[in-house]
């Protein structure tokens, strides 16, 4: 209860924290009430802000879909590419300047169907850049096709009897591709993964995060599994916390367990520090360091 | 108990009637109004104002940036 020795000690703000790292002439955005996919910018946005990184280096690139939009809404360097070539060009930008920060911000489906072969490659040579996966275990935009991380039995426009394709489990696929950082966390866990997008932008080397997210428009709806809030509630209940877990356990089932937590985090020598060591082998004095 | 008075501040035409800061809020300080905005969602209300801290979870959870919270007092 207030009580008469009660002090002001703080001007009310009106502006939104995040505002100023949004593009808010583009707002409102395109995604459907109950999307998650706001609330992971929201924790993007809050991560890049506690991570105190001077935003002129950072630079978000996304492909195409739902999640792809996110680059066209941040205050940031930022490019839309062609469907599924996000991590290619940030890989490129990454290496034309090794000073920037870059982060790839993307959809299941744009990252692993039609990206899926660049995602394993940059996670082998260990390029430094942080992925972010919003996961909403559906193709969206195109109308709610099963993707491949759609569980088996979950109905989608192209399988309406339920799917019977074993789903890729990401942590796993980016664990054993060679990733040095992996998390999973859902919309639900926001505090969690804000501190695991911030962490991720601190690693140096590949790292990713997975954020699972409601599709209420289409996968809740063909499923019959309620609106956004349902399924935010859904991840309440079922989402085990298990940090360190191995990630070969962390595959999910339609409406089973979720696990979620930060599965690994070691260091490797990223891609540009191999070359330079290796080319510096062979020449040696002859080659100069590559420094950006 | 209550160390802090905080209040939350919403933007109208973003919402989308989600229901997120709703559901999510640790002091349930808010609830859904009466009112709709233009495009026809229903709009959130902190209803027991006293009860808010301002812990801006709302804001966190918030896919459309249309509200947030902040504290307003220290209660001594």
């Amino acid at each position: 209860m207030l009580d008469q020795n009660a002090v002001e000690t703080e001007i009310p703000e009106k502006e939104n924290p995040v505002e100023s790292l949004l593009r808010m002439d583009r707002m409102p955005h395109i995604w459907c009430p109950g999307c998650g996919i706001g609330t992971t910018v929201n924790c993007f946005a809050r991560a890049l802000e506690q991570s105190k990184l001077d935003l002129d280096s950072v630079s978000i690139v996304s492909g195409i879909g739902c999640t792809g939009r996110v680059a066209g809404y941040l205050n940031l360097d930022s490019f839309h590419t062609t469907h599924g070539r996000a991590i290619p060009f940030a890989t490129g930008l990454k290496l034309a300047n090794p000073n920037l920060k870059v982060v790839v911000y993307s959809g299941d489906g744009d990252l692993f169907a039609i990206g899926g072969n660049h995602f394993i490659h940059a996670a082998r040579r260990n390029v430094d850049m942080t992925v972010i996966c919003v996961n909403n275990l559906i193709y969206g935009m195109t109308g709610g096709q099963v993707a491949p991380t759609t569980p088996v039995t979950a109905k989608g426009t192209t399988y309406p009897y339920g799917s019977y394709d074993p789903p890729f489990n990401l942590p796993y696929l980016a664990d054993s591709s060679g990733a040095v950082y992996v998390a999973r966390w859902t919309t639900y866990h926001v505090r969690h993964a804000t501190k695991a997008i911030k962490e991720a932008l601190a690693r140096r080397g590949f790292s990713f995060v997975e954020i699972i997210s409601p599709c209420p428009t289409l996968y809740s709806r063909r499923n019959r599994l309620g609106d956004g809030l349902d399924q935010m509630n859904f991840y309440k209940e079922n989402s085990v916390i298990k940090n360190g877990a191995d990630t070969k356990d962390v595959g999910m089932d339609f409406q089973g367990k979720i696990t979620v937590g930060k599965f690994v985090d070691r260091e490797r020598k990223t891609y540009r520090q191999l070359m330079n060591e290796h080319l510096t082998n062979v020449f040696g004095e002859q080659y100069t360091p590559y420094e950006g | 108990m209550k160390k802090v008075q905080g209040t939350v501040v919403i933007k109208a035409d973003r919402c989308k009637g989600c229901a997120f800061c709703v559901d999510f809020c640790p002091t349930d300080a808010l609830q859904l109004s009466d009112q709709y905005n233009a495009k026809g969602y229903r709009l959130p209300e902190l209803f027991e104002p006293e009860k808010c801290t301002g812990c801006d979870l709302c804001g966190l959870y918030c896919p459309d940036f249309a509200i947030h919270g902040f504290i307003i007092k220290k209660v001594a």
